[in-house]
This record gives C-alpha cells, sequence and structure tokens, in this order.
C-alpha cells in the first residue's frame, strides 16, 4: 500500500512540474518579455536594466531555475494590467467560481448518479427510456446553447430570473442549472453502463444463488464494483471545479475564474493565464490522486498489485 | 417415495424464443443426477429457471416442486430461503464466479447468516470450518483475503464451502470443472463426491463432458434442444444408449484406449432455438430419421425399468425387448 | 522412416515478467530445452495443463517467436530470417490454426474473401485460378460456396473452423501447426472436425503438432505424443502405446484423471497442489512437489529425459534411475 501511494504522489509531482515547465516554455515562446512590457519603442538601456533587473541575461537554464524557485515560493508574477500580483487576482475570484462549481457538483451527483442507477435496474422500462433521452439531450447541447435557451425562457420569457450578473442569489440560478444539467446528463449514462456492466457479472448471479435478498444484491454486490468507474469520472468533475465554469461564466457574465481566464487570454495578460493554468494543473492533478487513492480503497485488486509491485 | 425436487413441463422463452421447451426431471434425496448435452440444450436454464434466477425477460412456465412446494412464482422471500439454504448452486468460471471487491470471510459468512442460526464468533469459525472442509490451506488467515489472491481451483472450492454453507439438501454444479485443468478438475470432483456422500446430499451435476457425468453419477438425462431425449442409470446409458442423440454424443468421444476408430459424428449443427423444425428436433441430423418424425414431438416414454426415451423408433424397441423377454 | 521434416533442438524460452512500475523481474522459462522430430506425413501430439509451455513451443516451431537457445530446422533447413524472400517461402509452406476460429476471422469481410487472402499475399494464379482453389478448399473442409458468401458472425462455431482450416490450407502448406483447434467446440462438432483433419491429413499429406489439453482428441488424431509439464518433456512416446502404459507419474495422474464413462471414479490417482506457476519452477524435478512417489533425489537432481525401451523417452529419476547409476558404477 505504501509503494502504491508513493508512486501516485511521485506521478502527480511529475505532472506538476511539467506544466510548470510548459508554462515556462510557451512564455518564453511568446516573445522577450522585455520588449512586451516596455514595448519596442523603450530606449536600450532601459530595456539593458529591466533585462538585469529581472534575470534575463542569466543563461536560459539558470532563469529556468529561478522561475521554479519563485514559483515554489508562491512568486508568479504580476499582472501586466493593473500590476498587482496575479495570483491575487485568481484566488480573489476562486469563491465566486465555487459558487457556482460547488452546487452543481452536488446536484450532478445527486441527479446524475441515482436516476443512472434506476434505470439500470429497470432497463427497457419507460423510466429507464426517459432518463437515456434525457440524459442524451443533456449530454449532447452545449452548454453555451442550453444557457441562451434557459436565458431565453427564463429570464426574456418569463421574466422570473436575471439575465446575467452577480447581484444576488437569485442572479445564480441559471448558471447552476446549466452546470449541473450537464454533468448529470454524463454522470446518468456513466453510472447506468456501470451498473448494467456489474449486473451482468457472474458474481451477482452467484449473490442471489446463495439466497441473498435482491436488495442487498444491489446495495453490497453490485453497487461497491460498480463505483469503481463512476469514481473515474466523479474525480474529473472535481478536477473541473475551478475552471469547468469559463462558458458558463461568460455567457451569464458571472465574475469567476473562468471569465478572469478570457479577459486575460483577450489582453495577453500572461502571468494570470500562466497562473491560472498552473491552478488548474494542480486541481486536476490533485483529484487524480484522489480518485487515484478511492480506487486502492475500493478494487482490492489494485491495492495488491501496488503491493507487490 | 415421492421425489424431492420434481420439475414438470417447465419451459422457457427469451423475447418470444423458446430455449426450454417442456422438461420433466425428478430428483431423489441423495441422488447424484448427471444432466448432459451441447451448449445451448438448456441444461444450464433449467435450473437457473426452477430457482428463478434468470434475467426478468425469460419467460418461465411449468412446475417446479421442492418438497411438494411450488417454487414457480412463489414470493421473493420464500425464494431466498430456498436458494442457497436448500438448493445451493456453483457455477463455471471461477475466475468471476466471486465478488472481486470483498474478502472471502464477507461473502462466506454473508451465506451464513443468511441460512443458519449463528451469531458472531460461531459464524467466523464455522467459516474457517468449511474452508477446512474443503481444503484450502491456512484457513483462518486466508479469510480475510480477496478472491484474486486464490487460484482457479481454489476458487472453485470456496464455492463449494459458499454452497455448503446453508447445509443445502441439493447441489447444483454448473459445469464445476470446465474451466479448470486436468488435474484440479480430478481434484474438484474428488472433493464434490467425497462432501456428497458424507452430507448425503442429492446433487445435479450439469456438463457437457459425458466421462464427468458418467463417472459421478447415479442417473443421467441427456439435453437436446430444450428437451430431454434420454434418461437413464449411468452404466445403462453409456453401455446402451437408445435415443439417436445419446448413441452420437458416445460414439463422438474419442476413446482413450483399444482400437482406435474413426469418429461418429454427427452431421449438420444445433437447430436455431428461433427456427425450431417441426416434430423432433433432432430428426434433421438423425440417420435414422423417417418421414414421422417430422410429424410430431416425440414425448419422454418409458421403455424400462428407470429408464425413458423421446423417440419414436424407442416405441419399436420397447416392443422388440418386451419380445425377446416373453422368449 | 522418413526423414523429419520438422526437426527442434534444445529451444528455450524465457521471458521477463515484472510486476508493477518498479518490479523486480523474474525470468520465466516457458520452454526449457525442449526437443522434437515430427516425420513426414505423421502428427506429433502435444499435451499438458496451462502453463506447461505447449503453445509457446507451437509458436517457436512455427517461427512466430524466436527461441533464446536451440534451433529450429524445416526440411533440413534452418528457419530462415524473419522478412527474407526464402523466409515467406518457408511461410508459406507451414500455417496454424488456433482455438478461437472468431477472433482469427475478420468479422468484416466474407469468408471466401479471407481464405483467398493468402493466395494474394503469395502471389498464387492468376484471379479466376484463386476462385477456383477459394471453392476447391470450401469443399475440401465440407461447405458450399454458398457458405463462402457469408461474414463470420453467420456461421457456426464448427464452420468458422473450417473456413480457418481452408484459409490455412490455401497456400498448400506441408506443415500445420494446431493449438487446441476443437477445444471450443462441442462434442458432436469436435467430432466433424477431428474427423476432417484426419481426411485432410491423409489426402495432402500433411504434417502436424496439434497441441491439446484433451487426451482424447489428441490419441486420436497423434501418431507420437509428448507430455509437457512446465516447460519440459516429460514423456513421449508413440500415442496408444503412451496412453495404455504411462510411466511418468505425471502422465499417469493425467491420463487417470481423464474421465471415462463407464468407469467410477474409485481408484483414480488425484494429484495434490495447484496447477504449476511458470514464474516459480520447483528445484530438481519440477513435478517433485506434486508426485505421489517423489524421492529425495527429485528434489535436487533434474532427471534427463532418456529412452526406456522402445520408442519411448521419460524425465523420470524413478523409472530411469537404476540405469544412470549402473553406468556411474561402470
Amino acid at each position: 500500500m505504501g509503494r502504491y501511494v508513493a508512486i501516485r504522489i511521485g506521478r502527480a509531482a511529475l505532472t506538476i512540474v511539467l506544466v510548470v515547465t510548459f508554462a515556462f516554455v510557451v512564455l518564453r515562446l511568446s516573445g522577450d518579455p522585455a520588449l512586451m512590457i516596455l514595448g519596442p519603442e523603450a530606449p536600450p538601456e532601459v530595456i539593458a536594466a529591466f533585462r538585469k533587473a529581472w534575470g534575463l541575461d542569466d543563461p536560459i537554464w539558470l532563469q529556468y531555475l529561478d522561475y521554479f524557485r519563485a514559483i515554489a515560493q508562491g512568486e508568479l508574477g504580476r499582472s501586466m494590467r493593473d500590476g498587482r500580483p496575479a495570483i491575487q487576482l485568481v484566488l480573489e475570484r476562486i469563491p465566486a467560481t465555487l459558487a457556482l462549481t460547488l452546487p452543481a457538483f452536488f446536484f450532478k451527483v445527486a441527479l446524475g448518479v441515482p436516476a443512472g442507477i434506476y434505470a439500470a435496474l429497470h432497463r427497457g422500462s419507460g423510466i429507464d427510456r426517459a432518463v437515456m433521452m434525457t440524459a442524451v439531450a443533456g449530454f449532447t447541447v452545449p452548454s453555451f446553447v442550453l444557457a441562451l435557451l434557459l436565458v431565453l425562457v427564463f429570464a426574456v420569457q418569463l421574466g422570473w430570473l436575471p439575465s446575467g450578473g452577480q447581484d444576488s442569489w437569485r442572479h445564480a440560478i441559471l448558471p447552476i442549472v446549466t452546470l449541473s444539467l450537464g454533468g448529470a446528463a454524463v454522470l446518468a449514462r456513466f453510472t447506468r453502463s456501470a451498473m448494467l456492466e456489474v449486473l451482468g457479472q457472474p458474481y451477482i448471479r452467484t449473490a442471489s444463488a446463495k439466497g441473498v435478498p435482491w436488495r442487498k444484491v444491489v446495495t453490497s454486490h453490485a453497487l461497491p464494483n460498480a463505483a469503481i468507474p463512476t469514481v473515474t469520472i466523479l474525480g474529473f468533475m472535481v478536477g473541473t471545479l475551478i475552471a469547468g465554469a469559463v462558458v458558463v461564466e461568460s455567457v451569464f457574465a458571472w465574475p469567476g475564474v473562468g471569465r478572469l481566464l478570457v479577459v486575460a487570454v483577450a489582453n495577453r495578460d500572461l502571468a494570470v493565464v500562466q497562473c491560472i493554468l498552473l491552478l488548474v494543473a494542480m486541481t486536476m492533478v490533485t483529484s487524480n490522486l484522489i480518485v487515484d487513492f478511492l480506487y486502492g480503497f475500493l478494487d482490492p485488486r489494485l491495492r495488491a498489485k501496488g503491493a507487490h509491485a | 417415495m415421492s421425489p424431492l425436487v420434481s420439475i414438470q413441463g417447465l419451459s422457457v422463452a427469451f423475447n418470444g424464443v423458446p430455449v426450454l421447451r417442456g422438461v420433466d426431471i425428478a430428483l431423489g434425496k441423495g441422488e447424484a443426477l448427471g444432466l448432459v448435452g451441447e451448449s445451448g440444450s438448456g441444461k444450464s436454464v433449467t435450473w437457473l429457471a426452477a430457482l428463478g434466477l434468470l434475467p426478468r425477460h425469460a419467460r418461465v412456465s411449468g412446475s417446479v416442486r421442492l418438497d411438494g412446494r411450488e417454487l414457480l412464482g412463489a414470493p421473493a422471500t420464500e425464494l431466498d430461503r430456498v436458494r442457497g439454504g436448500r438448493v445451493a448452486m456453483i457455477f463455471q468460471d471461477p475466475a468471476s464466479a466471486l465478488n472481486p471487491v470483498l474478502t472471502i470471510r464477507k461473502q462466506l459468512c454473508e451465506a451464513l447468516a443468511l441460512h443458519r442460526d449463528l451469531q458472531g464468533e460461531a459464524v467466523k469459525a464455522e467459516a474457517k470450518r468449511l474452508l477446512d472442509l474443503v481444503g484450502i490451506p491456512d484457513a483462518a488467515r486466508r479469510l480475510s483475503a480477496y478472491p484474486h489472491e486464490f487460484s482457479g481451483g481454489q476458487v472453485q472450492r470456496i464455492m463449494i464451502a459458499m454452497a455448503l454453507a446453508g447445509n443445502p439438501d441439493v447441489l447444483i454444479a454448473d459445469e464445476p470443472t470446465t474451466a479448470l485443468d486436468a488435474t484440479i478438475q480430478a481434484q474438484i470432483l474428488e472433493l464434490l463426491s467425497t462432501i456428497r456422500r458424507e452430507m448425503s446430499m442429492a446433487m445435479v451435476l450439469i456438463s457437457h463432458d459425458l466421462g464427468v457425468v458418467a463417472e459421478n453419477c447415479d442417473r443421467v438425462a441427456v439435453m437436446y434442444a430444450g428437451r430431454i431425449v434420454e434418461q437413464a442409470p449411468s452404466n445403462q446409458l453409456f453401455a446402451d444408449p437408445v435415443h439417436p442423440y445419446a448413441q452420437g454424443l458416445i460414439g463422438a468421444l474419442p476413446p482413450l484406449d483399444g482400437p482406435r476408430r474413426r469418429l461418429t459424428a454427427i452431421p449438420g449443427t444445433v437447430p436455431d432455438p428461433a427456427h425450431m423444425p417441426g416434430g423432433c428436433a433432432f430428426a434433421p441430423r438423425c440417420a435414422l430419421a423417417e418421414e414421422a418424425c417430422g410429424l410430431g414431438a416425440p414425448s419422454l416414454a418409458p421403455i424400462a425399468n428407470d429408464r425413458t426415451v423421446a423417440c419414436i423408433r424407442a416405441e419399436a424397441s420397447r416392443r422388440a425387448l418386451l419380445g425377446i423377454a416373453a422368449e | 522412416m522418413s526423414p523429419p521434416l520438422v526437426e527442434v533442438s534444445g529451444i528455450s524460452r524465457s521471458y521477463a515478467m515484472r510486476s508493477g512500475m518498479f518490479g523486480r523481474s523474474t525470468a520465466v522459462h516457458a520452454v526449457d530445452g525442449v526437443s522434437l522430430a515430427i516425420a513426414k506425413g505423421e502428427t506429433l501430439g502435444l499435451v499438458g495443463e496451462s502453463g506447461s509451455g505447449k503453445s509457446t513451443t507451437g509458436r517457436i516451431v512455427l517461427g512466430l517467436e524466436p527461441p533464446d537457445r536451440g534451433e529450429v530446422r524445416f526440411d533440413g533447413k534452418p528457419m530462415a530470417t524473419p522478412g527474407t524472400a526464402a523466409w515467406r517461402a518457408q511461410r508459406a509452406r507451414m500455417q496454424m490454426i488456433f482455438q478461437d476460429p472468431l477472433g482469427a476471422l475478420d468479422r468484416r469481410l466474407p469468408v471466401a474473401t479471407q481464405i483467398r487472402e493468402p493466395l494474394d499475399i503469395h502471389g498464387l494464379g492468376s484471379s479466376a485460378e484463386r476462385e477456383d482453389r477459394v471453392r476447391e478448399l470450401l469443399r475440401a473442409v465440407e461447405l458450399t460456396p454458398a457458405h463462402g458468401a457469408r461474414y463470420p458472425g453467420a456461421l457456426s462455431g464448427g464452420q468458422r473452423q473450417r473456413i480457418v482450416l481452408a484459409r490455412a490450407l490455401a497456400t498448400k502448406p506441408d506443415f500445420l501447426v494446431c493449438d487446441e483447434p476443437v477445444s471450443a467446440l462441442d462434442v458432436s462438432i469436435q467430432a466433424q472436425v477431428v474427423n476432417l483433419l484426419c481426411d485432410l491429413q491423409v489426402q495432402l499429406s500433411l504434417t502436424l503438432l496439434f497441441i491439446s489439453h484433451d487426451l482424447r482428441v489428441v490419441r486420436q488424431i497423434s501418431n507420437v505424443v509428448a507430455v509437457m509439464y512446465l516447460g519440459r518433456i516429460v514423456e513421449i512416446g508413440s500415442a496408444d502405446d503412451l496412453f495404455a502404459r504411462p510411466e511418468h507419474p505425471y502422465t499417469q495422474a493425467l491420463v487417470s484423471a481423464s474421465p471415462a464413462p463407464g468407469r467410477r471414479s474409485a481408484g483414480r490417482i488425484v494429484l495434490a497442489g495447484d496447477p504449476p506457476n511458470p514464474a516459480a519452477r520447483p528445484q530438481g524435478c519440477a513435478f517433485h512437489p506434486r508426485c505421489p512417489r517423489a524421492i529425495a533425489r527429485c528434489a535436487s537432481e533434474v532427471p534427463v529425459l532418456s529412452a526406456v525401451g522402445g520408442d519411448r523417452q521419460v524425465a523420470c529419476h524413478l523409472v530411469t534411475g537404476p540405469r544412470v547409476e549402473r553406468r556411474d558404477a561402470a
């Protein structure tokens, strides 16, 4: 088990290093920072001084190490637009994003997983077909279309809810609904197929054959096995808590991380873009790590493989 | 004496396609009955249907009685008591027959808790005793292991232990050794026959392997296309099969000793259940078929003491037998 | 006796098996010093349980895998280097059929096209001649041209195996390796395919290496049978004689474990223990931990396959032991 944990953590660390390196390479490739920040008309001595001040004269590997050291110390550069530290700008936006994505995550799971399980247990029934049709619709309609549709109906036609902004809890309803529906559809489809796969396994028949009541066959034999693939998709959804609302935030003019990213890209505010990139990578890697540990917890076969490795 | 299990006119259809077409079986207390037939003959479906283990879309009709009580259509709670408690079942594929995420102890104790009045430590002690009984070494420690940590032969032993947990009167063994190597197959068959003797339990051994059934059963029923075509004490069936299909099956088995002979292969293939021939289902492949065979499906009729055959020619041979007896 | 068509001398093959990413790798000796000779037009049966190395031996003999040590000679010549013209010519003379015919066939092509494929690859005959050959092959495996137009999914298991056989015969091979060709088939269909193989062997004077775990089928079709256990041949001899009077304790157990109608299980030799693991081969005779008659010497010394009279060879100290000691004394 210790080895399993060590291998997973090692892999996570490696991923972070690669993302940081990628960010460095992209930043250097996009042009000379001195010229970009000071402008092409700046006097040569100013540029030289700037270079010296920021260590741009050093050999590239030394710059790379410095860059790493800075990141390790949480120094992620300053926004070129308002001069504040990029990290501060990003952190300010996180609560707004989480205000959408956390409730949406809850609704996705609360709606999608039971719907998938129910559909699998009543395969071929009217409810199964209804759930699947809804799921396919929710799965195929892009979130901006769904968002615009919701705005059209509930904001424009009925006038029940605001179409954008962040002034009250009522502004959060439509974005949350948009995010939840798509995710719940994905989860329902996934849970259903995982469950169907498990229900067809011989060990389910074995459990029935030894007299386990059906309800218990489902809860103590089928669900733990179906949980293994479902956890993957859940982990992926946790990973998108920070950056998964780019489109929805833009449509609803919600001032979260996603919107910040769109604006920063448009303004070529590279420090901010890099900061968000890192943050997204960290959440993705962390959620993958959690999924890996959950796998080990849920599936003894993997645990054994790690232990023997 | 009334039989322990009595199956009458059992029929099963999946989506309107009949796979079992009227099966009659009587199983006595402590008896070992073999069920042979090729894939699709309905030998497994018979027992899955009898215990209500088929998927919901299967249409089951007929009658299955255990000690006189009807099982078809019985309430779920009653079926759950019968399954594992009075009739236990083990299956072919050891690799996937046990739940991969639960320990052996969990799966064994689950069966014990359902069918035996045991509490706390007694459950664990009984689980250990059962593993010892089926020959799992170091049972106390191995209880906390997961299925993937055992070999195929050991998993089949654990399956047998689990089946014994409820002290059943009947054990249905569905191709229990098909996925195992020859030497392991011998171990499992030996274990099954020892346990059966000691617990005076009835057993139904379902197999495509005539040899396995012949060696381990008192009586054998041969199935073809969803029906029983011949039923006889096993030594009689193998020495002197009457139904042309039973004759064909035995002739198709290469001998392990004596002179080599050309195998008597049965021509053609098993009929598609969706397009069953009218009359006797075996007629299109039967070398002895005559016009009358296509007219109506022959029913299982006694030809001698303890022997039944479903073939119109059997009637003639029965008369011949009687004639010989008269002389 | 005619010179052997296939001659295998001392082939070994081991795999490095690694468990996990940083696991230590252990060498798994799949095949260890196997020698065989198959005379022209004869069938050698190779029996053994899972992990015995019988399938690996088949692949090495066909040149699908190189041996680590040892050599395979085909028709007196060593196997050509893969990729050369000589190799292609040699490969056309040797073919293989497997247990799972559905896996060996492409579900998206009519089976006649697949029978024709080797003819196209090796450029044999004109287009019309190839069509004729496909019809001839279908007839040879007792199917009709109508079957040829079907897709694999529309055929039964036995028919599919016939198609695989027809395809293997397309290039008129001299040598055919059959790896569990009838194990997935029902008894009545199995008998059809076994009879067909026997007939074709005589008609086409084929040489066969027939690999199976089923003693009955192997005996039916083989002239000579070799029994493998954990990568080594433990006994070899003429088929009827070997099954009638097995000498090696493992062969005896195998024969005894094969159930037969008209015999009750009393007196059967039941081996203790699990099937052997090639990654953890016991010292000395690999069979000794399960052998009911093992002596001290079996645990330390590997028995050598030696002649014990007639055409029988056995690798067992109990059978060959005294002879070796006598030689030591002399």
